[in-house]
């Protein structure tokens, strides 16, 4: 593995069950450092008290949502240079656009399968 | 050429008049008040316009208030009270259950991987492709959840407009419930088998696995 199984992963989603699946898919894939936050301003919250080297999120939540996050992630000098893969189902052309106007490194439409958001992961990260 | 242009000046002031107090859009229950108080006002020679007028504005109160009556009729009111409180309930329990039902076959799936590192590679492999298949599925929680999510939402728009056209034909469905009071059973209702046929019920709605128990001993 060319990446560091032991990178800082912060997972985002409002729904707590699909927390626990990326969480165990990630291990499966050998990733075993991983936070979780369950919107964008605790996302926020926890990126400006710790290191990341990815983020996975979800788009809808409340009160901040995934692109919000986004945005701020990008907006800030410490954080901008964070991968951010955004895990959603909103799959119209005009949520990717948004989202890649918005800087987003990669974008999984839900539902998807571990070989998805191994390609996704190794597109933005390198192999492993 | 439009009836209003034909009006008399008498008539044109009282209609603007009538703007005056009730605006350019009139509630339901105005129009028969405002039908009304114009047509008190005609009075002394009458034209042929004024006639029209006059028809058009009976005809117009006449269809109002029929439809009024068949609006009642068809209570709104227990539309809302009977069936989207109740279709709303059972959305949010199914989003409950089917949460519940994942996380259980994610802790059976857990354990299963726990095993996995004491077995052999070959064996180890496929378990672990099937339980990544496992956890793929369960995804479909979040997706049925946010789908779930916009019907409620739908429901809850729908309540709202009904909650609308309660308030507008309040005293209407009123009247129609006093004309129609629901049937009073004599004596005790006999269950019907449709009547038995309401399951599954919601959280602390229906009866435990122990009070049935309880209850079928009751019987001994």
């Amino acid at each position: 593995m060319a990446v560091n199984p032991n990178m800082p992963i912060l997972i985002v989603d409002d729904y707590k069950t699909m927390l626990r699946i990326i969480r165990n898919l990630l291990r499966q894939l050998g990733f075993t450092n991983i936070d979780e936050a369950t919107d964008g301003s605790q996302a926020l919250q926890k990126l400006r008290q710790a290191n990341f080297d990815l983020i996975i999120s979800d788009w809808n939540m409340e009160p901040m949502t995934g692109l919000q996050l986004l945005r701020e992630v990008r907006a800030d000098a410490k954080l901008k240079h964070i991968p951010f893969i955004m895990v959603t189902a909103e799959s119209k052309s005009e949520n990717v656009i948004a989202a890649k106007e918005a800087g987003v490194s990669n974008y999984i439409v839900k539902p998807f399968n571990a070989e998805t958001l191994k390609g996704k992961m190794v597109s933005v990260i390198g192999d492993f | 050429m439009s009836v209003s242009s034909k009006v008399d000046p008498d008539l044109g002031a009282r209609l603007d008049e009538l703007r005056d107090t009730y605006g350019d859009t009139v509630q339901v229950e105005e129009v028969v008040e405002v039908v009304d108080s114009l047509l008190s006002t005609m009075k002394g020679d009458v034209t042929s316009a004024d006639m029209e007028l006059y028809n058009e504005l009976e005809s117009l109160a006449e269809y109002i208030h029929s439809a009024k009556a068949e609006i009642a009729q068809l209570r709104p009111d227990d539309v809302k009270e009977k069936y989207l409180s109740s279709a709303s309930d059972e959305l949010d329990a199914i989003v409950e259950a089917t949460a519940d039902a994942t996380n259980n076959i994610m802790d059976a799936t857990e354990i299963v991987e726990e095993v996995m590192a004491g077995l052999e590679p070959e064996v180890s492999d496929k378990l672990m492709e099937a339980t990544t298949k496992i956890y793929e599925a369960c995804t479909f929680q979040d997706i049925t959840g946010q789908r779930i999510t916009k019907v409620v939402n739908a429901l809850k728009h729908i309540e709202e407009k009904i909650d609308a056209l309660v308030d507008a034909f309040g005293s209407e469905i009123d009247k129609f419930k006093s004309e129609n009071p629901d049937p009073v059973e004599d004596g005790p209702k006999e269950i019907t088998d449709e009547d038995l046929l309401e399951g599954p019920q919601l959280e602390g709605q229906g009866r435990s696995q122990e009070d049935i128990d309880a209850l079928l001993a009751s019987f001994d």
